[in-house]
């Protein structure tokens, strides 16, 4: 049942996920179109953490603390959209995973002179069929790589929308996300035209 | 800040909470079948007394969820890791004391209308 929906009092609730290699302007995106708060969560009760967490020597350390940017958009009086600034290395999986069950879709944003760091993300979404788009984050207008360039290196397919912006700013960090939605419309109409002719 | 007041505030965040989270939920870790980060949780409605063995932080979230509210909005609201919240809520939903929303499957993929009304939503930002 769709309780979320059947309770007029009680908004819907999408999540965004913002993902990408450390530094790539996550914070500064979320930041830019929300009003962002802290949000942690400790590894230790997860146990994710366990095999991949040296901590000999620090024994007493028992938790790892893991941020997260954490924004939220109110779009209309009963929807609201929450964004994920997520970190992007392998060991956080066990985050994404949790944020990934039923995300609307995510943003992989991509600094082009450390290409190679955002394609644990993009092989994530593709893995999990999440849908994504690739935002390639223009610092100082200085990286403007021809999108088809980014798109060749991070071999994606070719509906996977990329798109250049600029993270500090509202509206570029807007049209990103209006963009990622947009690609969600396509691809749900597209995978519910035959099911709706079938079934209805 | 000033290298005194940085001093004084060696505790911040970067530190750790004082109170460790694994003591907060008594050494357990979240259940395999997590509350979603966006569910809703709302306090149920009392018919009498709380039950006197609630930790503070149960209270906390009784009173942050007399209206509804996400599983991620009482995080960062209460200052508390994901993971506590969520094993203090399944405390709460044993006891049912607390209603749970969770996002349903059809909501994950919402419909066009509602994807039309965010994108509208985004532009009108």
């Amino acid at each position: 049942m769709d309780y979320a929906r059947s309770d007029r009092t009680v908004p819907l609730a999408l999540k965004i996920l913002v993902a990408g290699g450390f530094g790539v302007g996550k914070t500064t995106l979320v930041s830019a179109v929300s009003e962002i708060r802290p949000l942690h969560t400790e590894e230790v009760l997860t146990s994710a953490g366990l095999d991949t967490d040296d901590t000999s020597g620090v024994e007493q350390k028992t938790t790892t603390t893991v941020a997260m940017d954490f924004g939220r958009i109110s779009v209309g009086s009963d929807i609201v959209l929450y964004l994920f600034g997520t970190p992007g290395q392998d060991r956080f999986w066990f985050l994404w995973d949790e944020l990934a069950h039923g995300a609307l879709g995510a943003v992989v944003l991509a600094d082009t002179r450390r290409l190679a760091d955002c394609f644990p993300s993009v092989d994530y979404f593709e893995r999990r069929g999440t849908p994504f788009l690739v935002a390639v984050n223009c610092f100082d207008g200085e990286q403007r790589f021809a999108t088809q360039a980014v798109r060749n290196a991070l071999d994606l397919d070719p509906d996977v929308p990329v798109v250049l912006c600029d993270a500090r700013d509202r509206r570029s960090s807007k049209d990103v996300l209006i963009t990622l939605v947009e690609h969600v419309m396509d691809q749900v109409a597209r995978t519910q035209t035959p099911a709706s002719v079938r079934s209805w | 800040m000033t290298s005194n007041e940085r001093a004084a505030a060696w505790w911040d965040r970067d530190a750790g909470p004082v109170v460790r989270p694994y003591a907060m939920t008594g050494g357990r870790v979240p259940a395999a079948a997590r509350f979603d980060v966006v569910a809703t949780v709302r306090a149920a409605p009392l018919g009498g007394a709380l039950p006197p063995d609630l930790q503070p932080e149960h209270r906390q979230i009784l009173a942050a969820a007399r209206s509804p509210i996400t599983v991620a909005d009482l995080a960062a609201e209460l200052d508390l890791a994901l993971g506590v919240v969520q094993v203090l809520l399944h405390d709460l939903a044993v006891q049912e004391l607390i209603c749970l929303h969770e996002p349903g499957r059809a909501s994950a993929v919402p419909d066009e209308n509602v994807l039309k009304a965010v994108v509208n939503g985004l532009r009108a930002l």
